[in-house]
């Protein structure tokens, strides 16, 4: 598109007047509009408008301040805050605004310098484009020009930008070419307009879509609490409150690594620079078992750390949101971590701050809660402009201020998202990883959901998991017991009931991320596991009956095969009856006959 | 520029308000001078010609007419140099030890620069301490920030002396740089004596503001030691360990200086900006790529009434890789070094423990430990509603585990060094107390080698 020429600036000259932190101000009435992208200063700082008045306009600035003076020029772009979206995205690193941090580190080295204007992909580099239309044709939004395979597994397609149609005049033939190269032009009324590879679309502004649609399908994640127990769908919104330590980054990783989606975001929002690294470096070692491929080059990550600008922290979300949506458009299913949405939360709080607005809760401005539902509601299940199947699923970790779960940004959150996974520090502290609490926890999910599972994993997938959920719940009542009067003074199933229960707490319900056969466990396997110790629960009520003690039991070792079941289990079905059940059967038999005897 | 603008529109507390003052840079050094003498200051609000500036030294004996003020034009800069080991600086890098200042090899500005993500290295050396709690549970890793949360009365300084005396980082050029905020005059000097008495002081850069120094030092003091740090790490190649203590003391000098500027506080008084403050200093730990130096930081805090979700550690926690917490009842009951284990986290610890690092049984002790631990936590509230004698065999097993876990393994001598083989042995020992069955962290094969029941 041609819009990205630069406007040119009117008669007016803009001057810095205040400075205080990240915000700006700009004395008199000016010609800014509200949410423009303005260069500021000498140095050319990126900057965005966010408040005008009759005397002067208030700019956030995304990059340090230091040394910026009053009287310096305030330079106008007459585009919103916009991220620029065309092929080489896929397996780059950004920062909250957009720019590759590998061209940065080329520019300023180690360590990130201020006013590096680098545009978002390589403009240089070339791709082999293979054309979708032809001469004569009429194009509308949506339709596709032309493709180009962006990496191994992903082919990157190119569409007509919402708001143009019309008639294709000239097609460039297929062939390599840079993403600014000119590949189609279409006469529309009154313009022609050349198309290439490159679109920018404001960051704050959701994608059009053709509509959205009911979410039917659940995003596997590999993970047994999560997909067995707390299902999330393709197009769904979640979130994982934590204090520090319980393992919130832990559990974003291994849904990036493991996650069924065709694409991942990685918003990296304010935390620490050492755990960027680490996806970098991890990610590029770990094969998509998908595609036989690296795993970064179905990922995208986005790294604003703690201590890269605050303004640009808050930006970091909607950039990361708007990539995710381009993709989506394209037909895929992608999911976007966003770790963590707190940082972002403060990031809004201490601008506010700066501009000193009148706050609410604890600080945070009035608008906390439609920032928050705005930026959830670009989750969701969609009909494209070119009539494909897409998503977006939102993963937003919260970093509740002392571990509270009452504090604005939880509750908030909690407002607008349908998956809850709440980690809790006592299970953190005992190492029961992951640390999802599952009596606070919960998935409005499921109920949608139990269609799928029922008949694409098993009929009996879903009464299955209601059971296990009682059974959690039975312990939970019975513990409130145990901690008054001990264990020993309850009845015999009861203790059954806590046996099984430590047994789907240890052996299903915790799940080993450094483990190979355990950091990803396949629905089948989740659903035979679930199966094999609720099956075991039923023979042992009946051994129960008998008045055969549950210490006889746990002495036979049959417990101990079920915590460690997920060793004992194949990922695939061996065909058959298992052996590690007929084992335990056995087992439950033979105490049955011995008793029988007696 | 030579321009001095004379007096002052308003004081008010640690902060000056200048007026018809052209040409300021946002967070640029200024120079006041009075009859008495010069002090710094630096620049934290524009708004046209006025100017809000942060006073280093305090306001005592500023009138509104007796100043005259005068711009660097520049921010502010840290002389460094590889002779500053072996100094003593103020909290603003002036040298205190009675000494001629330092002869500057560069200068530096003390904000520091973020460091891109893209050029980090991952952490993955551990640093062996020979404090069997600490290596076996929450394994320091060179480039790491593993905060010491404690309390008041406490043996934070202790554990801090004790890591840096014994801290093994095999094969590198090692100093320690030290920055103590708001601390008792006794406390830096304890830090001072035992660095001079086990022969580090030479390889030492100590930045000092003291609980009597005037609190807007206090902000810039950490600022300056990790500068230095920085320096010595990625332009000389050195190992850093940088010791920073009292984090609640700097966080509670930027409340000051916050409500001084009236600005809206956030949680318990505190400014809303305390989680980037925090990290601007604390990310300033790493490695990066092709360099060969690292900072390591352990910074100390001091938790107001023991609390840990008070906003220092909380916040702090979010940031640091890890926190050793420190336990009051533990040290009640003379466990030394008090190290609360359950609470202690070390984030970089799985990446460089293990095969090829520790041994390959570390990570699965480690996990195991925790998890009979948290059963010995379960098992004492029990006894102490029904009593120990109605208790379970099992959880008997488990008190008497405890009991021993915390007599011989967490506690050791101030003077003790153990090295990792012997941290780990010790482990299993214990282990090897609870029934085979009962563990079940481990895998058997670990178990058929390991464990000694």
């Amino acid at each position: 598109m041609t819009a990205g020429k630069a406007y040119i600036c009117m008669a007016e000259k803009l001057l810095i007047k205040g400075i205080n932190g990240p915000v700006v101000t700009v004395p008199g009435q000016t010609d800014l509009s509200m949410m423009e992208m303005v260069y500021v200063g000498n140095n050319h700082l990126i900057g965005e408008v966010i408040g005008i008045t009759d005397t002067a306009a208030t700019i956030q600035v995304y990059e340090n301040t230091t040394s910026l003076q009053p009287g310096e020029p305030v330079e106008r772009t007459g585009y919103p805050m916009r991220c620029m979206l065309a092929p080489g995205l896929l397996t780059g690193i950004f920062d909250g605004i957009g720019r590759p941090l590998n061209k940065i580190e080329e520019m300023t080295g180690a360590f990130i310098g201020a006013g590096a204007n680098v545009p978002t992909v390589d403009t240089e580099k070339t791709w082999p484009m293979t054309m979708k239309v032809a001469v004569g044709e009429q194009v509308e939004a949506g339709t596709l020009f032309a493709v180009t395979m962006e990496t191994q597994s992903i082919e990157h397609r190119m569409l007509v930008p919402a708001g143009v149609a019309g008639r294709v005049t000239w097609v460039a033939p297929d062939g390599e070419y840079t993403v600014e190269a000119p590949l189609v032009k279409i006469q529309t009324n009154g313009a022609e307009i050349t198309l290439n590879g490159v679109t920018y679309h404001p960051i704050r502004k959701p994608r059009p879509v053709k509509e959205r649609v009911a979410a039917t399908e659940p995003l596997i994640t590999g993970q047994r609490v999560i997909d067995t127990m707390f299902p999330i769908a393709k197009g769904g919104a979640a979130a994982i409150p934590g204090g520090f330590g319980t393992g919130k980054t832990m559990l974003q990783h291994q849904f990036a690594k493991w996650s069924a989606a065709d694409i991942i975001v990685y918003v990296g929002c304010g935390e620490r620079g050492n755990e960027m690294t680490q996806v970098l470096t991890e990610f590029s070692e770990l094969i998509d078992p998908k595609t036989g491929r690296s795993m970064l080059e179905r990922t995208i990550l986005i790294a604003n750390t703690s201590n890269m600008p605050v303004a640009a922290r808050e930006a970091s979300i909607y950039t990361g949101v708007t990539i995710a949506e381009y993709y989506r458009d394209m037909g895929y299913d992608v999911a976007l971590m966003a770790d963590s949405t707190s940082r972002w939360a403060e990031a809004l709080r201490e601008i506010s701050g700066r501009l000193e607005e009148m706050p609410a809760e604890e600080g945070y401005p009035a608008y906390l809660p439609s920032r928050l539902s705005a930026f959830y509601e670009r989750a969701g299940s969609v009909k494209t402009l070119s009539g494909e199947n897409g998503s977006v699923s939102i993963i937003g970790a919260v970093s509740p201020q002392g571990n509270d779960f009452s504090e604005p940004v939880t509750q908030n959150t909690k407002r607008f998202i349908r998956c809850y996974w709440a980690l809790e520090k006592s299970l953190a502290y005992a190492r029961h990883y992951p640390a999802v609490n599952w009596i606070q926890s919960y998935s409005e999910y499921q109920l949608e959901l139990a269609d799928w599972f029922d008949s694409n994993v098993a009929s009996d997938f879903t009464s299955l998991r209601v059971r296990m959920g009682a059974i959690l719940q039975e312990e939970d009542r019975l513990m409130e017991i145990v901690k008054l009067i001990g264990s020993d003074l309850l009845a015999n199933d009861q203790k059954l009931t806590l046996a099984i229960a430590k047994c789907i707490r240890v052996g299903f319900l915790q799940q080993n991320a450094f483990i190979p056969q355990d950091a990803y466990v396949s629905l089948d396997k989740q659903y035979r596991m679930m199966k094999i110790m609720l099956m075991t629960y039923d023979k042992a009520k009946e051994l129960v009956l008998r008045q055969i003690p549950v210490s006889v039991m746990e002495k036979s070792g049959v417990f101990e095969i079920l915590t460690k079941l997920r060793y004992h289990l194949a990922d695939v079905e061996p065909g058959g009856e298992d052996p590690v059940w007929q084992e335990i059967e056995q087992n439950l038999t033979s105490i049955l006959a011995t008793y029988a005897e007696k | 520029m030579n321009i001095e603008f004379v007096g002052l529109r308003e004081i008010n507390g640690p902060l000056i308000v200048l007026d018809g003052v052209k040409g300021a840079g946002y967070d640029e050094l200024v120079k006041i001078k009075t009859a008495s003498g010069s002090r710094l200051g630096k620049i934290i609000r524009i708004d046209g010609e006025r100017v809000v500036v942060q006073v280093f030294e305090g306001t005592d004996g500023l009138s509104l007419h007796n100043t005259h003020t005068m711009l660097t034009g520049k921010p502010m800069e840290l002389a460094l140099s590889r002779s500053m080991l072996g100094r003593i600086f103020d909290g603003i890098g002036r040298p205190i030890d009675g000494y001629h200042d330092i002869y500057p090899e560069k200068k530096m500005d003390i904000n520091g620069l973020a460091i891109n993500p893209v050029s980090r290295e991952y952490p993955h050396d551990y640093i062996s301490t020979g404090i069997s709690s600490i290596d076996a549970l929450v394994t320091l890793i060179k480039g790491q920030k593993l905060p010491i949360f404690s309390g008041p009365g406490l043996p934070h300084n202790e554990l801090a002396v004790q890591i840096a005396r014994q801290a093994n980082i095999r094969g590198g050029d090692y100093c320690i740089v030290f920055a103590a905020m708001g601390v008792k005059n006794d406390v830096a000097d304890y830090f001072k004596r035992s660095f001079e008495q086990t022969g580090a002081l030479s390889r030492t850069v100590m930045f000092l503001n003291l609980a009597s120094d005037p609190i807007t030092e206090r902000i810039t003091t950490p600022r300056c030691a990790l500068t230095a740090a920085e320096y010595l790490a990625f332009e000389k190649g050195m190992d850093v360990l940088v010791i920073m203590t009292d984090m609640t003391s700097y966080a509670e000098a930027l409340r000051e200086v916050s409500s001084a500027m009236e600005e809206i506080p956030g949680r318990k008084g505190y400014p809303g900006y305390l989680y980037s403050e925090f990290a601007s200093l604390y990310e300033r730990a790493g490695k990066i790529k092709n360099r060969k130096g690292s900072v390591t930081q352990i910074p100390i805090l001091t938790m107001p009434n023991d609390d840990i979700n008070h906003p220092v550690p909380d916040l702090t926690g979010y940031i640091t890789e890890g926190q050793i917490v420190l336990d009051r009842t533990l040290d009640r009951q003379g466990v030394y070094p008090p190290v609360s284990v359950l609470a202690s986290l070390s984030r970089l610890m799985k990446d460089g423990i293990g095969k090829g690092y520790t041994r390959e049984d570390h990570q699965a002790l480690s996990n195991q430990i925790y998890a009979s631990y948290a059963k010995v936590s379960e098992a004492r509230s029990l006894a102490s509603v029904i009593g120990e004698e109605d208790l379970s065999e099992t959880d008997k097993q488990y008190l008497q585990f405890g009991r021993l876990f915390e007599e011989t393994f967490l506690s050791q001598k101030w003077t003790e060094s153990r090295d990792m083989e012997q941290t780990l042995d010790l482990g299993w020992k214990l282990l090897s107390r609870l029934p085979r069955e009962t563990l079940d962290r481990v895998d058997d094969d670990m178990l058929d080698r390991y464990y000694q029941g």
